[in-house]
């Protein structure tokens, strides 16, 4: 029999959770490794920033102890790429500490291995002013001013680390930010596999049952072999057909053909989908071109304020007929008043976001000209300074919707219908995307050092 | 003469990255997508469009493994930034639903 390696992922993420039953049909097939993407750039700044996971704390220990329990059983590693969401080193510090306590919990003893993500600020200057970091997606070179500025950079790892790990005899591996098919890569590199079927496995199985039918948070069960990759959903509700499974080569890269990884390209562009069973799909005809430069992207966010959100809406259609000098005569008043508490418009962002009309494609809506009966309205303010400025000037902002004065008003008790009381809701910390480079690496581990810990 | 929304099998967008969406469109069949694709109406130019973008900017794509065509292109507002009203990016397809094709 042909060389093969057999992989079981648990679901598109840990924390979305995945029916134990899909878990077990996956075990009964004898997995020779475990595991599931961690996470995702996808939820926005957030995270990154403020350190915390997407996914709830109680739904990653719940996944965390279903897969933990069955990996030890089984005697098989089990591997965790994005730990906690982001990746970073709060990220991975929570996961981890879920792991000790399960461990603890629940009498289980292995060799546990932590990849740090994080990048040092000084690494990144210094690799940026060799002119060894590469912007990404038509941003601007990285600057001091800009890698200062952020309040967090990871990188974002390929295999390797995942390699170094497993063959230090690590049986648990969580890793900060990393390529998703990065730990399913390594598996099937360690099991002297090519690398384009085992890139591609990677691809399928980082998203779970994603290229099954129906979609939903499940097991993927994929076996690895010389020149091709099968795959099949473990719950007996889905399966995979060759354009269930051709079309998640779509999924959330910016071509299908060509993927961009570290230390080289998925090329998918002569890939063959058959049917092995009415569930199971064979893919076969990918390739793996290796890069001249091994580079990881880098992925950071800065501060840039603190935000305020309120929700109201009006079904009033005499308002809705001249919404928009409406709104322009709301956002003088609050500049106005907002000003005459000592808060300069150029200290805060304020935005109107108006459902109903435009608030999904904003500028991109090409319908907005149609009104409709009821709109809704989501007022928003980011204050660079402090959430007190952002409260204050929302609060200005949330009267002015509710009593600003328009031609031809009869509902002159109030424009606007509020949900809840307390009407103003205090969002906190607010980041955006700041770094988004691909960084060259000397050797593919430099920058993603691992301890090991034995439970 | 149909509509995507009448002859797609998925229409859908995302985002690709936090700088850029990604927008497929996918038919039953390679009969429909040469079909499709002979119309010559789905195009980087189509994409520009209707997304308010330089065609220069538009990666357009057809992948006839998977009886698709995919364009990428430059968000509106990088995801979570100020403004952006879909950090996912999955609800950026309608405008392409009503596209007319020869068929």
């Amino acid at each position: 029999m042909s060389k093969e390696i057999r992989l079981l992922s648990t679901s598109g993420i840990l924390g979305y959770g995945f029916p134990e039953a899909s878990l077990q049909a996956g075990l009964a097939r004898k997995p020779d490794v475990i595991g599931v993407d961690g996470g995702s750039v996808d939820p926005g700044p957030h995270y990154l920033g403020s350190g915390k996971p997407f996914a709830s704390p109680l739904a990653i220990r719940r996944d965390l102890r279903l897969m933990l329990r069955a990996a030890i059983a089984a005697k098989i590693p089990m591997v965790i790429g994005t730990s906690g969401g982001a990746g970073g080193a709060p990220h991975l510090a929570m996961v981890a500490q879920m792991v000790r306590e399960i461990a603890r919990e629940d009498g289980l003893h292995f060799k546990l291995a932590l990849i740090h993500a994080e990048q040092d600020k000084a690494w990144v200057k210094q690799r940026a002013a060799a002119g060894r970091v590469h912007a990404l997606a038509r941003q601007p070179a990285l600057t001091d001013a800009t890698i200062d500025r952020a309040t967090r950079i990871v990188g974002m790892m390929g295999p390797e680390p995942f390699i170094t790990a497993l063959d230090a005899g690590a049986q648990v591996v969580l890793a900060g930010r990393s390529s998703d098919p990065a730990p399913w890569a390594a598996a099937t590199l360690r099991a002297q596999l090519p690398p384009a079927p085992g890139w591609y496995a990677g691809k399928m199985l980082e998203c779970g049952a994603t290229p099954a039918i129906p979609k939903g948070h499940d097991c993927l069960f994929v076996t690895v072999r010389e020149d091709h990759v099968e795959c099949e959903p473990t719950n007996p509700a889905r399966r995979c057909t060759p354009l269930s499974v051709a079309n998640h080569a779509l999924h959330e890269n910016s071509s299908p053909i060509h993927h961009i990884e570290p230390g080289g390209l998925l090329d998918t562009s002569e890939c063959r989908f058959e049917a092995v069973s009415d569930r199971a799909v064979r893919i076969s005809g990918m390739h793996w071109i290796p890069a001249e430069r091994y580079t990881v992207k880098l992925e950071g966010v800065e501060q840039t304020g603190f935000r305020a959100i309120c929700v109201c809406g009006t079904r009033d259609p005499l308002l809705i007929g001249r919404v928009d000098a409406f709104l322009d005569t709301v956002r003088q008043e609050v500049a106005t008043k907002a000003a005459a508490f000592g808060v300069s418009p150029d200290s805060y962002q304020f935005g109107i976001r108006v459902y109903g009309r435009d608030g999904v494609m904003g500028a991109r809506e090409p319908q907005r000209s149609a009104l409709p009966h009821e709109l809704g309205f989501v007022l928003e303010v980011v204050a660079s300074e402090s959430q007190e400025v952002a409260s204050a000037v929302l609060a200005m902002a949330r009267t002015n919707m509710l009593h600003t004065d328009f031609p031809g008003r009869l509902c002159r008790e109030g424009n606007m219908a509020f949900p809840f009381s307390p009407s103003d809701i205090e969002v906190g910390a607010v980041y955006r995307f700041s770094v988004f480079h691909a960084a060259e690496l000397d050797d593919p581990t430099e920058v993603f050092p691992i301890e090991y810990e034995t439970l | 003469m149909a509509l995507i929304r009448d002859v797609a099998r998925v229409c859908k967008s995302k985002n690709a990255g936090p700088f850029e969406l990604t927008i497929d469109v996918v038919f039953e069949d390679a009969e429909t997508f040469r079909r499709v694709q002979a119309t010559g109406v789905l195009t980087a130019a189509l994409f520009a469009r209707l997304y308010q973008v330089p065609e220069e900017q538009v990666l357009f794509t057809p992948y006839d493994a998977a009886f698709a065509f995919k364009a990428t292109l430059p968000r509106l507002v990088p995801a979570g930034a100020f403004g952006d009203t879909d950090v996912y990016g999955c609800q950026q397809h309608a405008p392409l639903l009503d596209v007319d094709l020869p068929l």
